[in-house]
């Protein structure tokens, strides 16, 4: 077969042969400059049509959650659903869910950096912005949820009016640290991954409010390779710390669960469990961000199909995970031979709440099967649709976890039906206006792509390339 | 150009990583101290062009991670068993095991801050001003170019001899610039 070859710097370049080509990680050959325009761009053309009408509705939803947690706070949590035997309802399910979401942004950054994925650059910056965001919204529902929100200092190591500080044996304290651990290091990643590209704000920027304000945060960054040197260093080092702790997260958020001595919840499979599905959930909501992301800003060349493709297969393979923790739950449950395993699992599935525990499954296990197939991967509005329904199972997954272990106590004098009220639909629904409120203003004000570490992975970037400027027989 | 101006360095340009790259090799086996080359995003292999030693960033992650281990195990046997024990089910006043997640985080929060502020720390930033901020062309830095600076106050700096030395390394636009 004849392969086609081309000149490029006087090298002859001949094309491997075709099973062998990888698609770019950015198509079109797009080169350096092109990368600053395409992604700077985006903030500094006009406010596209609609950013107004969805900043505004985003808007609306925030104010309705704050809302929600004023009257909480003015009433007392009976306007919840919250009562005996379910003292822990959607709040805590929230909580979960969201804190989940934030781990395919660490995931992307850290642990996919470690093992030298370069795919990972196009889409870093975007999902570690989800994870802040999302971690926001997680961090305000274990506050809200202790009753007595003016107390919830008492969280920290500070003494209370009575010299009695936190006790460190709960579970509880150690989510704490963990969450505010995370959202600190998520916070100081995002924001030494966007020095760089701060700077490149600043070089472009017309007026003087921008050069000022892009300035002052890019901390009089040059782009001089002995910074440069040092920088990676500690990209690398926050890398290798963000990786133990965000498998360290939904271990600890596991903890609160499996250190309990309920049915359903005292199991050691619980902290790879809930790690995988949070992986799971987290790059569903990559998916149904950025699949309109990359269009809305014209993007394509650099968020590609292969991009796509490989969220995809992340997503299938921790639902199968997730779906493999799942049968091994029920195994164990009839492995154990204790009647109250059994029966906690028995309800789950075909007790008062047998529909929240079948939709788990099909969304995180049965319809992600889909993925294997390349036609399914490369289908957008299929893919978008699909990533929705993962979040959807995981929601879910949390509600299964959190209420049918507690609904049915070990005397059936314990036993209830837990109905959410109003108060708490909208103050979950309100939660996603303030997601929604920082993702827009990201969008608008910030870049949205890793400008500098994308320019590192194209060809025009790497001096022993033809397209970087390499000589032919020179010594690299 | 003023008379009276302070002179900061000379400055060379260079449209591909490879020009910079073979260019810097050249500088470096000059033996100049006080130079640097300046991408929009760090280059494969430039550290070794440049002769760089390994980064210190690590010490400071390192400490880090001490001190929060450290502060973590101490501060909750001190709470929890010295100051104001807590007896809760029988179990010990205090355990390495128990107080070990919340030293684990304290060892990456502390770690994080270390790497950040460490990187910052050895490259003496923030700066809110630098000379090369004033030129023109050095914008480009950030966008698509490549730049060696070499400064006046190198040792090795000799006007036209190390203008001389850019230029055969097939840098362009060589200008001085101005403090």
């Amino acid at each position: 077969m004849a392969r086609a070859s081309k000149t490029v710097n006087g090298v002859q370049l001949t094309a491997p042969p075709q099973e062998l080509v990888r698609e770019p990680l950015v198509a079109n050959q797009r080169g350096l400059g092109w990368l600053s325009d395409a992604v700077a761009g985006i903030s500094e053309r006009p406010t596209p049509k609609w950013w107004w009408p969805a900043f505004l509705t985003s808007l609306g939803l925030m104010t309705v959650c704050f809302a929600m947690i004023a009257y909480l706070m003015s009433t007392g949590v009976g306007v919840w659903g919250l009562g005996h035997p379910v003292m822990w309802g959607w709040a805590i399910v929230n909580f979960v869910w969201w804190i989940g979401i934030g781990h395919a942004g660490t995931l992307i950054s850290a642990i996919l950096f470690l093992l030298r994925q370069r795919w990972r650059t196009a889409v870093n910056r975007a999902a570690e912005a989800m994870t802040i965001f999302a971690v926001m919204c997680a961090g305000i529902f274990p506050v809200i949820h202790v009753g007595r929100i003016w107390f919830a200092w008492w969280l920290f190591p500070i003494p209370n009016a009575n010299s009695i500080w936190p006790q460190f044996r709960s579970p509880l304290m150690w989510d704490v640290f963990a969450v505010s651990t995370y959202f600190t290091v998520s916070l100081l990643f995002w924001y030494m991954g966007l020095i760089p590209d701060l700077a490149v704000m600043r070089d472009r920027a017309k007026t003087k409010l921008k050069k000022f304000a892009y300035g002052l945060f890019s901390l009089g960054w040059l782009g001089a390779n002995r910074h440069w040197s040092n920088y990676e260093k500690a990209y690398l080092l926050l890398a290798g710390l963000s990786t133990p702790l965000v498998l360290s997260v939904h271990s600890i958020v596991s903890l609160d669960f499996s250190v309990s001595q309920l049915p359903g919840w005292h199991t050691t499979i619980f902290p790879p469990y809930f790690v995988a599905g949070a992986v799971f959930s987290g790059f569903g909501m990559v998916l149904t961000l950025l699949i309109p992301l990359r269009k809305m800003c014209g993007l394509e060349d650099v968020i590609t199909m292969r991009h796509i493709e490989l969220m995809c297969k992340v997503t299938l393979a921790t639902g199968t995970i997730v779906g493999y923790a799942y049968g091994m739950e029920v195994f164990i449950a009839w492995y154990s031979g204790n009647p109250y395993e059994q029966f906690a699992f028995w309800n789950r599935a075909f007790g008062p709440y047998w529909w929240s525990y079948w939709i788990m499954l099909s969304c995180n296990v049965f319809i992600p099967q889909l993925f294997w197939f390349k036609k399914v991967r490369r289908n957008l509005a299929v893919v978008w649709v699909m990533s929705i329904l993962v979040n959807v199972g995981m929601w879910f997954e949390r509600f299964v976890i959190v209420v049918t272990s507690l609904n049915r106590d070990f005397l059936p004098a314990n036993w209830g039906y837990y109905v959410p009220t109003w108060v708490d639909i909208l103050t979950y629904v309100g939660t996603f206006g303030l997601f929604f409120t920082f993702f827009l203003l990201f969008l608008r004000f910030l870049p949205i792509v890793a400008i500098a570490e994308v320019k590192g992975v194209i060809p025009q970037a790497d001096p022993h390339h033809p397209l970087g400027g390499a000589k032919p027989g020179a010594h690299h | 150009m003023s008379e009276t101006a302070t002179p900061y360095g000379l400055i060379a340009e260079f449209a591909t990583p490879a020009d910079a790259m073979h260019a810097a090799e050249k500088v470096r086996d000059q033996g100049f101290k006080r130079w640097d080359v300046y991408s929009p995003y760090p280059v494969h292999g430039m550290d070794k062009a440049m002769g760089l030693k390994n980064s210190k960033v690590g010490w400071f992650t390192f400490c880090g991670g001490v001190t929060g281990y450290t502060l973590g195990m101490v501060m909750i046997w001190w709470m929890n068993a010295h100051d104001y024990a807590i007896p809760v089910g029988g179990k010990p006043m205090f355990s390495p095991f128990s107080a070990f997640p919340p030293s684990y985080e304290l060892t990456i929060l502390l770690g994080a801050f270390g790497a950040l502020f460490g990187m910052l720390i050895v490259n003496r930033l923030p700066r809110l001003h630098h000379p090369l901020l004033k030129h023109a062309r050095f914008k480009l830095a950030s966008h698509d170019r490549f730049f060696i600076v070499i400064e006046c106050a190198d040792p090795s700096y000799r006007g036209d001899e190390t203008r001389a030395l850019l230029e055969s390394a097939g840098g362009h636009n060589i200008e001085l610039v101005e403090e």
